[in-house]
């Protein structure tokens, strides 16, 4: 039997003004009807350029050759008349970061009826029809409203599905999923997957999956393509590649991936109580409408914890569940509404600004996305020296010198970039010079605000490695806030799970990761992916039905305790109970514990 | 939506208060009179005068009777063109500005947007450096060299139209006929073409490398679907904020073209009236100006919430 999709041969080149960039090198793949195809590789290895240039949908500067057929047909270099024949019929696609992947000033319903009308004729009257049964069939509550707002009034979850609506509405043979879920919360992610397994299983579509994310391919993929710099170094089926990897990238690549099943944290060693931080709570104003009350967004709603000395306190949530802004409150990077800091027993709420300053040297912060937070004018070595500059003005410039090429040689760069400008290094790089920033000034506390999320795995675990073996030299607390469970499962004693502002739970990384206890923590662990594909599908999974209520509910809180929701308008907030020494649980129903498995 | 509205006039009060506070007193500040040009009068007589517009009396007065005034509607009597009031002017001058700024805005908004997106369509070929460079061209070409070249050309010489030979009036109103329109409506729009045409290329080229439109693409749409259903709407952004200011300057701002053409406009009051000092006259044409800016600019606000729901009314 041919297959539904043969690609032979295939190169694309970009022409760019730095010369000619080879993107995808004879590539060659093929997908079977119904079959699913995950293409994986980090960032620049050309898996999403492979299935735009396969069908026509490269940026204008690019080229692509060879063979690519479709059905028996060969669609490479046909007109754009019968690509678009195909394109959206046929073969659809799902793009990542929904937000910007949808037509902004256009109803999602809309979006959503376009393809249908084009490609299948009907009416339009039938098409709003079957985009409302769409929409429920993504699980989209209330349908017929959703279909009449525009993509900014959806949740990033929603958004995901009315992409997949948009690529599942005209029964495709073929979809391609690029990124499906990255950027989405895991829970949300969980949803989204289960999802597209059940449109593959109802209407026997092929899925070509593009993620750089293993635990993704291994969750849904029969075969998996590897690719790197523009060429597939490995290809087989799913087991084969994730149990015997024959190419050394691919080991290297599984062995990057932190897994929950097989990672364990640090080794406890605790000193004196460095932070302490009692019922903190910070309130941003919204407004919504014209002459609407201005009402307060509770981002953090009563956060308490302490860390010691040489300590790694994960912290973990999904976004919105305020865990940024906790780690902004607690440096004073933004001011908090109550609540008390603690630093060294000396009680912040009354340093004046000057102090704080001063402490400055004794507080760091890493952030997210290393090219954006430094300076694009400035020098490396002149970002690394800045803190030096302010807090140890005393330092002469060349002692300041030999101070940052010896940090930057800690970190693993290269001393002689001293003059290197952010745009000349890679992400991981840039991340080196973050973190050589922060340390700089011998820190006693350093905040790591997603400090890893925007990296590629293998990247990742190398920065995670530096982190790690820096705290062990100098005896420094961390911080550590990410999403990423199993990241943080590999680098912190204590875990802290954040949920709409408040602590759900709180306790050492194995009793968290071993026994979880609230509802929430339990629907988190379960959602995160292991690279395996005998685990992935044998394993149900406990999913948490809808979306994350707005912060701005005051019911919101009580997700987990609707046995509460009786209270009126103030309403009750749970409270942390101790269920064994150090493991603290928020308060939930145990009837509400119930496991909605798909 | 009739809360927004009324809030945003409420919010032009205050504006138009300081503007015409800052008009008056600086118009005082400068030395002369409104009958500093005239035949020397006996100084009983300048005083009768003086008196009679109430110009004797302490500054501050002065400014309070003329608020007084402006409270009931009235801009009060022009003290160069003594058998008119201000109002009267304006009034005759102001729709033939208007006809005139609206026509040209409008053949330039829908010639430089088509132009524009014709240019990013075919980004960095021949047809776009084309354009690019035909706009250029009209931004540094100023309209008292244009306006004479092309009444040379279309009033005296005329063209040839279907064997027939045409020309246009090279000068009046006439009521406002089509015919004495086209060469003054020309020569204002073509600059605004320029500037709307680069305006629009670029944003249109950024709106065409967005996520969205790639995703239009892979829906199979065609090209002219892809543009006037999703790419059209956010590439306009950028124009909608640069034509409520450019409509108020096209319409006050006309003073060349409506002199070259000899038309009635409300232009040219608003420079002879500084000159002459003819106080109630400045301070009329500009609580017009102000009047109007602060209403393009709502329209422009009104507009963009329309083409882009993420800004409506947040």
């Amino acid at each position: 039997m041919t297959p539904l999709l043969e690609i032979t041969g295939l190169d694309i080149r970009f022409a760019t003004p730095d010369g000619e960039v080879h993107a995808v090198k004879n590539v060659s793949l093929s997908i079977g009807s119904g079959e699913c195809v995950g293409v994986v590789g980090e960032s620049g290895s050309g898996k999403s350029q492979l299935f735009l240039g396969a069908f026509g949908l490269l940026a204008a500067n690019g080229r692509a050759s060879g063979s690519v057929r479709f059905r028996s047909r060969e669609i490479l270099g046909t007109s754009q008349k019968q690509l678009n024949a195909i394109r959206g019929g046929a073969v659809t696609m799902i793009f990542q970061d929904p937000l910007t992947a949808l037509t902004p000033h256009m109803t999602v319903g809309r979006q959503i009826m376009e393809a249908l009308i084009l490609h299948r004729h009907v009416t339009r009257a039938e098409a709003t029809q079957r985009t409302q049964e769409m929409l429920e069939h993504v699980r989209i509550p209330e349908a017929a409203r959703r279909m009449k707002q525009y993509p900014h009034e959806l949740s990033g979850g929603m958004r995901q599905r009315v992409m997949i609506a948009i690529a599942a509405i005209t029964g495709p043979d073929l979809l391609i999923a690029d990124e499906p879920t990255t950027a989405l919360d895991v829970t949300v992610q969980a949803q989204i997957l289960e999802i597209l397994k059940a449109l593959r299983a109802e209407q026997n579509t092929a899925i070509a999956l593009v993620s750089h994310d293993m635990g993704v391919i291994a969750s849904i993929a029969d075969r998996v393509a590897v690719m790197r710099r523009g060429e597939i170094v490995e290809a087989g089926e799913a087991r084969q590649i994730f149990h015997a990897p024959q190419h050394d990238y691919t080991k290297m690549l599984l062995a990057a991936v932190p897994r929950l099943d097989r990672d364990s944290g640090p080794r406890s060693n605790h000193g004196e109580t460095l932070l302490a931080v009692e019922d903190i709570h910070v309130a941003f104003p919204i407004k919504s409408g014209l002459f609407e009350k201005t009402r307060k967004l509770k981002a953090v709603d009563g956060v308490s914890f302490t860390l010691r000395q040489g300590e790694t306190l994960g912290v973990v949530g999904e976004s919105g569940s305020g865990k940024s802004t906790l780690a902004r409150a607690v440096l004073k990077l933004l001011p908090a509404g109550s609540g008390r800091v603690v630093w060294m027993g000396r009680d912040l709420n009354d340093a004046d600004r000057r102090e704080i300053r001063a402490l400055r040297g004794d507080m760091q912060i890493v952030f997210q996305d290393p090219l954006a937070s430094l300076d694009p004018r400035m020098p490396v070595g002149r970002s690394i020296a800045e803190p030096l500059k302010s807090l140890r003005p005393e330092l002469s410039r060349d002692a300041a010198n030999t101070q940052v090429k010896a940090m930057m040689a800690q970190v693993g760069l290269d001393p002689s970039w001293i003059n290197r400008y952010p745009h000349e290094l890679s992400g991981g790089q840039n991340q080196r010079v973050g973190i050589a920033r922060a340390m700089i000034v011998s820190p006693r506390l350093v905040v790591c605000d997603e400090a890893v999320s925007a990296l590629d795995v293998s990247i990742q675990a190398e920065i995670v490695g530096l982190i790690g073996a820096l705290q062990r030299n100098s005896g420094l607390s961390l911080l550590f806030i990410s999403h990423d469970l199993a990241v943080v499962r590999r680098l912190c004693h204590r875990v802290m799970v954040l949920y709409l502002g408040r602590v759900v739970e709180m306790a050492d990384a194995d009793a968290l990761y071993n026994d979880p206890r609230h509802p929430y923590t339990r629907a988190l662990l379960s959602a995160v992916l292991t690279p395996d594909p005998d685990i992935e599908r044998s394993r149900k999974r406990v999913l948490l039905s809808g979306d994350v209520p707005s912060p701005l509910d005051p019911r919101a809180q009580l997700r987990f305790l609707p046995s509460r929701l009786s209270g009126g308008p103030d309403y009750y907030r749970p409270k942390l109970l101790e269920v064994a020494q150090g493991h603290f649980v928020a308060e939930y129903d145990e009837a509400q514990d119930t496991r909605s498995t798909l | 939506m009739a809360g927004y509205t009324l809030r945003r006039l409420a919010g032009a009060l205050p504006t138009l208060f300081i503007i015409i506070t800052l008009t008056f007193f600086m118009m005082r500040l400068a030395p002369g009179g409104p009958f500093d040009s005239e035949r020397r009068l006996p100084p009983e007589v300048e005083a009768n005068i003086k008196a009679a517009y109430n110009l004797d009396k302490p500054l501050i007065t002065q400014y309070g009777l003329y608020l007084k005034r402006l409270a009931h509607g009235d801009l009060g009597p022009s003290f160069k063109n003594k058998d008119f009031t201000v109002a009267q002017l304006i009034g005759t001058g102001l729709p033939v500005s208007l006809k005139l700024g609206l026509s040209a805005m409008s053949l330039a908004l829908l010639i430089g947007s088509l132009l524009g997106s014709w240019a990013a369509l075919r980004q960095n070929c021949w047809q776009d450096h084309a354009v690019m460079t035909l706009a250029m061209t009209g931004i540094t070409i100023p309209t008292f060299v244009t306006a004479p070249l092309l009444s040379l050309v279309f009033g005296i010489y005329g063209v040839m139209v279907f064997g027939h030979e045409f020309t246009l009036p090279v000068a009046g109103w006439n009521g406002g006929a089509l015919r004495n329109m086209i060469l003054p409506v020309t020569v204002l729009a073509l600059p605004q073409i320029a500037i709307v045409a680069r305006l629009m290329r670029g944003s249109m080229i950024e709106v065409l490398r967005a996520n969205y439109i790639r995703t239009a693409r892979a829906k199979g749409l065609s090209a002219p679907h892809i543009l006037f259903g999703h790419a059209l709407r956010a590439a306009a952004l950028p124009l909608v904020s640069y034509l409520g200011p450019a409509t108020a300057g096209i319409l006050t701002g006309s003073l060349i073209v409506e002199q070259i053409f000899g038309l009635p406009g409300i232009g040219r009051y608003f420079v002879l009236a500084a000159l002459d000092r003819d106080y109630t006259m400045v301070l009329g044409v500009v609580v017009v100006y102000a009047a109007l800016i602060i209403l393009l600019n709502f329209i422009a606000d009104i507009l963009y919430a329309v083409l882009d729901p993420r800004v409506r009314l947040s």
